[in-house]
């Protein structure tokens, strides 16, 4: 159902930080983060101080939708990979598991070949954490939190976020 | 789709502004982004033509602070109003909590204002949604043009559920920050039944 809310728990969270902090080590890219096909941020790794991610987020999942009409438009199924050339920095953008999408920074202290290479050793792994988050999603947020602190939200609570 | 990080204690929630060109879209959420405190408030991104008309989709992120120790992130998304920009207009509409139809209250534009709510109805339907089962609000816009329609005959040719029904002139602000606590709430209050 396109409704279904996307949930992140800690478990999935915290196996999902490791993979991209170790492909971020074995690519040497500066920055790698993960975002899904909607737009939003679920987990980064590296320099993250320099770059606005909340944007970069939004940009790269745009950049992505954009590029899978283009790709069905001539007939093909997808393009996997987009690559951005820089002067000084790269970008190389994959689909994981037909669903979210792994973006990797990186300089002239890496290269595309090697990039290309390990991302695709990661994505595998990422592909099935990736698995088990969506079937938690899909679970009743009851059973799968151990009781959804969303249920008790009140009209007052949400009035308050607006009370300035 | 709401996606909630339990890891890092965030909900974080898509909000669409839909409606026909130049209707006042980008508008709304530019005034939002200069009214808001900055440490509420990312970049405001713009993807528009060299004319200010927007070619992708204009992008801004608020925080609206924490409501049971979840930090409240809304994303505000304009969509292209232009006829032609049809194909981008469905990708922005992908994993939509929220939907705020900003409509021209000129009575020239009425013609626009419907073509493009079937052709929202129509994308959403595309995309699973249903209308008729989203947070949705209708904001009149353009209130203080001559040429602006009863709200009343507005009403009748644009509602479509009984939706909260603003009145606008997002140029001076009026009732942009009206419209947005609306559709937050509602998002919010879907989020609170659970799926």
């Amino acid at each position: 159902m396109a409704g279904q809310d996307l949930v992140l728990h800690e478990e999935e969270f915290n196996k999902i930080r490791d993979v991209i902090t170790r492909l971020r080590s074995e690519c040497n890219a500066k920055l790698i983060f993960l975002v899904d096909k909607n737009g939003q941020q679920i987990a980064a790794s590296g320099e993250l101080e320099s770059i606005d991610t909340t944007a970069l987020a939004s940009l790269a999942a745009g950049n992505v939708a954009a590029t899978d009409s283009l790709a069905r438009l001539i007939g093909e199924k997808e393009f996997s990979i987009l690559f951005h050339e820089g002067e000084r920095d790269n970008l190389h953008i994959s689909v994981v598991g037909g669903r979210v999408i792994l973006v990797v920074i990186f300089d002239e202290r890496s290269s595309l070949g090697l990039v290309r290479l390990r991302v695709k050793k990661g994505s595998n792994e990422l592909a099935t954490i990736l698995d088990v988050m969506m079937k938690k999603s899909a679970m009743p947020r009851k059973a799968a939190a151990g009781g959804s602190p969303f249920a008790e939200i009140t009209d007052e609570d949400i009035d308050k976020l607006f009370s300035d | 789709m709401t996606f909630i990080n339990y890891a890092a204690r965030e909900i974080n929630c898509k909000i669409v502004y839909y409606g026909p060109g130049l209707g006042g879209k980008t508008t709304n959420i530019k005034y939002v982004y200069e009214k808001t405190n900055p440490n509420s408030k990312g970049k405001l991104i713009s993807l528009a033509t060299e004319t200010d008309r927007t070619l992708f989709f204009d992008f801004l992120p608020l925080d609206l602070g924490e409501i049971r120790g979840f930090r409240t992130r809304f994303h505000l998304y304009t969509v292209p109003g232009q006829v032609f920009y049809d194909a981008s207009r469905k990708l922005i509409l992908k994993g939509v909590d929220g939907v705020v139809f900003v409509a021209d209250s000129q009575a020239a534009r009425m013609e626009a204002n419907l073509e493009s709510l079937r052709n929202l109805e129509l994308n959403l339907k595309e995309q699973g949604y249903n209308l008729a089962a989203i947070p949705y609000v209708l904001q009149l816009n353009k209130r203080d043009l001559p040429s602006a329609l009863p709200v009343e005959e507005m009403k009748k040719q644009l509602s479509r559920k009984g939706e909260p029904v603003f009145e606008a002139i997002a140029s001076k602000g009026n009732g942009v920050f009206e419209t947005l606590k609306t559709i937050a709430k509602m998002v919010l209050i879907e989020l609170r039944k659970g799926r």
